[in-house]
């Protein structure tokens, strides 16, 4: 028999599973790399670039061949490393980068096409002229890659939850299961997280013993968490692990989560997290049937699988010598052993008793076919030799797992003897232990003989050999950090767990420095891919940013509005008849507010109670305009500053009598406003008595306006309506409701508030009222329009974090005194450039324009500003719009064109006043 | 994620706290313009540690400063906000 296989009778492989379509049998137990091995299947994927036949190298989460899709439908997860996944009945898995199929696969000529792809392809080709990347794009995209997405959505749920705990445990190998022992007999709460589905770790093979067991660390009060990986460690002892419940592609039970991730706060780590062998690289190391040494060792003891018949080991460390044991008692036979050093250590002349040992002796080949290694070619001393073997087992070293430690901002610390980096200094208070702290096989370190760089690989993943690096380094690029956005190195979804130092030690030799001073590549989260699913959580869907409830959400629903997303809520954007569409209802709702009445739920805008004998003080601190001189009863428009002098958002002020004031601002800005109140008061002026209270949610709001809006305040009421910009209490319905006289439609309006719990019957007798009368509700849409036409900015689109209130026309508004927030920047010459940008009108004859486009004078001419909000004229004909204009307010009369490329439009417009309704605002005045 | 302990409520989750900016940014309302702007726009920004305001919004709302690390994160002290520090 030859090539991978079961060893013994395998009577317990019950789980029934599929690679390819392929029905197969695994144990409980297996891995699918495991089970694969054990069906005799070597050949797994097709490389990234090149589509090479690829093996599983690996038996751990370092593996980057062999990368399969797991998982139906929505359950599809790509990528998925056979060696990270553990078979279940009915398993289905697929290989991936191939057509037609895995065994023979067009994608290969790519290899044949490897000098036209070596490093910096990309940057080349992107550099080049721009119809050599329209060429290559079609067929890179066709060619290289990884498995495909899913293109439904997850069938399953995911949980977050959140843990404390005195000392965080990562990894359950022995060294782990000592420092968790350890932990928790000094009483310390303990959570001990493990990859794997297993405790062990490297005991899982045969090395080392496990110092206690999973029942007495759990009777020692232990939380262990299995198949669960510390994905990312932040700061101040925060990490995130990822718990799978199920595997990858598993349906998890009725009702339970398919993963969860944890925040936990954690007050000591300890890293556990091993040591990760390295290949050896040589010509056609890529090929099925090349493992790593300790893998090899593991498919044997762990799951009784011998994956070759036949074994060459290639080592510059004793630790291989162990491979060789486990293959002859498994009944494998030892062909040889390649051993790099030039003299036999204690551990090889031992083994020179049983096994052919070669010192000085280089793998420089590989030969193969189907997917099966047949024979390997070696340097020994200055000879060549041919070893006819179907396994190489290699081990070039040992990278201890210090990504946790580096993430977490500690050095590192570099160890000639291991030819690796061991956590140096801590950031936070992490300590490593045992294979991560470099307590691992030394190796040989005498130079490195490799006759054939071109078809030796560092990065198999990303199909990355000696020579792309030789390459790069002679076009100049000597950062690791460019080295490896040139080549691609590391960059693969294994992040060169098993490249890196390979790497490092091909770039050092080249430029002729020590590895230490080629330097290092940053160590980012998560330590293995972690699925979008996991980290959204719960919070996706209608969780991801939960929506308030206006409080007369069920009178707007009965009405079967169009709702529109607005800060936290859903507000009516129209209230559209049937068959009506959103335009002509949004016209006929603007047009009955010019010529009777309408009425819309403002009740979602900021409001500040605002008290104390310092009230007044505080306000004019807050709000740029004139504020302290309003007489008790009155209100006025009024805008607030940033420090830097641009418009932060605006609304009313009002004196409700004389030390209580009531501040409104726009919706989206109340967060920002409650904190800037909080700011001001707090920061600034701690010695004004004054109380700032938020009451946003608990007034709702209804505003009233058209010509007919005084007429039906007064029936409802029975008194008289306040003039404009005043207030009143009354009661509508048996409410008592407070009446601000402020228009925003450029028509008579009020608003009128009342408690939210009670507000209903309030919107019931206005609704009826207005109705009566030829009105109607109105949404955003209809506001939109009104306000457009009267000019009114509103914070984010005219005044968008970058306008003055000069820019915006409301110069004339500012309080000459200043004291307020950003009057000192306002002095700045540049914000009274003559050529700023600031409001101004554009009007057309077309029904329309484009909102958000660019006004230029002519097709190809410099940009000169930009549409901000545009709209319909509610009773007349034709486009307007707000915009922000070069130089605006002297350029009356310009003829410009708004072009919108995105939208194909091209429209011509005028610049005019910012005001399209009622210049002279004869309509709201009393 | 860091954890800022709170001089009021203890040690809380950074998620909870709003950065609102450093000391030496703050600017008052008598301060003459030209002293304003450097503090907006020629601030000392250094790599280590700067006195930070912050604010416990989801918890006890109140402002609190933090001696930081701007490059390590490490905080090195936590007290209330004390306006004595701007006159
Ligand atoms: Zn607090």
């Amino acid at each position: 028999m030859n090539g991978p296989g079961r060893i013994g009778r395998d009577e317990t492989a019950t789980l029934r599973f599929t690679f390819d379509g392929r029905s197969l049998c695994a144990r409980p137990g297996d891995t699918l790399a495991a089970a694969l091995l054990a069906n005799g299947v070597g050949l797994v994927a097709r490389s990234f670039k090149y589509h090479r036949p690829r093996g599983i190298m690996a038996a751990g989460v370092e593996e980057p061949n062999a990368l399969v899709t797991v998982g139906e439908g929505g359950r599809t997860e790509p990528n998925t490393r056979a060696t990270d996944v553990f078979v279940y009945e009915g398993m289905v898995a697929r290989s991936q980068n191939r057509w037609p199929s895995l065994a023979f696969d067009l994608g290969a000529v790519n290899a044949l096409a490897a000098p036209v792809l070596a490093a910096g392809f990309y940057y080349k080709t992107f550099f080049g002229p721009p119809a050599r990347w329209m060429v290559y794009e079609k067929l890179i995209r066709r060619a290289a890659g990884l498995g495909k997405p899913p293109t439904l959505a997850d069938p399953d749920r995911h949980q977050h939850r959140a843990a404390f705990c005195d000392v965080l445990v990562v990894g359950g190998g022995p060294a782990g299961l000592a420092a968790a022992d350890d932990a928790a007999r000094g009483g310390a709460r303990v959570i001990l997280v493990e990859q794997d589905r297993a405790l062990g770790g490297c005991a899982l093979r045969g090395d080392g013993e496990m110092p206690t067991s999973d029942a007495a660390l759990r009777a020692a009060g232990v939380r262990i968490l299995t198949r669960t990986t510390a994905s990312g460690v932040w700061d101040h002892g925060f990490v995130t692990l990822a718990e799978r419940l199920v595997e990858p592609g598993e349906a998890p039970p009725p009702g339970q989560p398919a993963q969860r991730l944890w925040h936990v706060r954690a007050e000591r780590i300890v890293l556990a997290t091993g040591a990760i062998e390295r290949p050896v690289t040589f010509a056609g190391n890529d090929r099925p049937g090349v493992m790593l040494s300790q893998a090899v060792r593991t498919y044997i003891r762990r799951f009784d699988v011998l994956p070759g018949r036949r074994v060459v080991i290639a080592t510059n460390n004793d630790d291989a010598y162990r491979t060789a044991e486990a293959v002859a008692a498994a009944g494998g036979e030892v062909v040889a052993i390649l051993d790099s050093r030039p003299d036999f250590t204690e551990v090889a002349r031992a083994a020179k008793e049983r096994f052919r040992v070669h010192t000085n002796a280089f793998p420089h080949s590989t030969k193969g076919r189907s997917g099966r290694l047949r024979s390997i070619g070696a340097d020994i001393w200055t000879e060549r030799h041919s070893f006819d073997a179907d396994l190489l087992a290699m081990s070039g070293g040992f990278t201890p797992v210090v990504h946790l430690h580096s993430q977490a901002g500690g050095k590192l610390d570099w160890r000639a003897d291991i030819q690796a980096f061991v956590p140096g200094a801590s950031a936070q208070a992490i300590t490593s232990v045992g294979g991560a702290a470099g307590e691992v096989a030394p190796i040989g370190t005498n130079a490195v003989h490799l006759p054939h760089p071109k078809h030796s690989f560092v990065d198999f993943q990303n199909d990355v050999t000696a020579a792309d690096i030789d390459l790069a380094w002679q076009e100049g690029y000597r950062s690791v950090e460019h080295l490896k956005r040139y080549t691609t190195l590391g960059m693969a979804t294994d992040q060169g767990k098993t490249s890196n130092m390979a790497a490092l030690a091909r770039l050092a030799s080249v430029a002729g420095v020590d590895i230490p001073q080629a330097g290092l590549t940053t160590f980012r989260a998560p330590f293995t891919p972690l699925a979008l699913g996991a980290l959204a959580g719960p919070d996706g869907g209608g969780h991801a940013a939960p929506r308030r409830r206006l409080a007369l959400h069920d009178r707007h629903a009965a009405l079967a509005p169009v709702w529109q997303p607005l800060g936290y809520w859903d507000r009516p954007r129209a209230y559209p008849a049937a068959g009506e569409s959103l335009n002509d209802a949004a016209i006929r709702e603007a047009r009955a507010v010019r010529t009777s009445a309408g009425i819309i739920d403002v009740s979602t805008l900021a409001k500040f109670a605002v008290s104390g004998p310092d009230a007044a003080a505080l306000l004019e601190m807050v709000c740029a305009t004139g504020v302290a001189k309003l007489g008790v009863g009155r209100g006025r428009y009024t805008f607030m500053l940033r420090d830097d002098g641009m418009v932060m958002d605006d609304g009313t002020v009002w004196r409700l009598d004389e030390t209580r004031w009531l501040l409104t601002s726009s919706t989206g800005g109340a967060d920002r406003m409650e904190a800037h109140l909080s700011y001001v008061h707090r920061v600034l002026a701690p010695h004004l008595r004054v109380s700032v209270v938020a009451q946003q949610e608990h007034f709702a709001g209804i505003a009233l306006a058209g010509p007919l809006a005084p007429t039906i305040l007064a029936g409802l009421t029975g008194q008289a309506p306040p003039a404009h910009m005043g207030l009143a209490e009354a009661s509508i319905a048996a409410v008592r409701v407070l009446i601000l006289a402020a228009s925003y439609s450029g028509e008579r309006a009020f608003e009128i508030y009342a408690p939210g719990a009670i507000a209903g019957p309030v919107w019931d007798a206005l609704d009826r009222a207005t109705c009566a009368q030829g009105g109607c509700p109105y949404g955003l849409e209809a506001l939109e329009f009104l306000r457009i036409e009267k000019g009114h900015v509103v914070i984010g689109a005219e005044a968008d974090g970058r306008t003055t209130p000069h820019d915006l026309g409301l110069g004339r508004m500012l309080r000459k005194a200043g004291g307020y927030v950003g009057a000192q920047a306002l002095g700045r010459p540049a914000l009274s450039a003559p050529d700023r940008l600031q409001l101004v009108g554009l009007e057309t004859a077309e029904a329309s324009l484009p909102e958000g486009a660019m006004l230029v004078a002519r097709a190809g001419a410099p940009v000169e500003g930009h549409v901000t909000s545009a709209a319909q004229r509610v009773l007349g004909q034709g486009g307007i719009a707000l915009g922000l204009l070069a130089g605006g307010r002297a350029r009356l009369g310009d003829r410009l064109i708004a072009a919108s490329p995105t939208r194909g439009r091209h429209v011509a417009v005028t610049v005019t006043q910012p005001l399209f309704y009622d210049p002279e605002g004869e309509r709201y005045r009393d | 994620m860091m954890r800022i302990d709170c001089p009021h409520c203890g040690p809380r989750a950074q998620s909870e706290f709003g950065y609102e900016r450093t000391l030496d940014s703050i600017v008052t309302l008598d301060m003459p313009a030209d002293e304003a702007m450097a503090r907006l726009y020629a601030r000392a920004n250094p790599r280590g540690l700067d006195d930070e305001l912050w604010r416990h919004g989801l918890g006890c709302r109140q402002w609190i400063v933090l001696r930081r690390h701007r490059v390590t994160h490490e905080i090195v002290g936590v007290a209330a906000f004390d306006p004595a520090i701007l006159s």
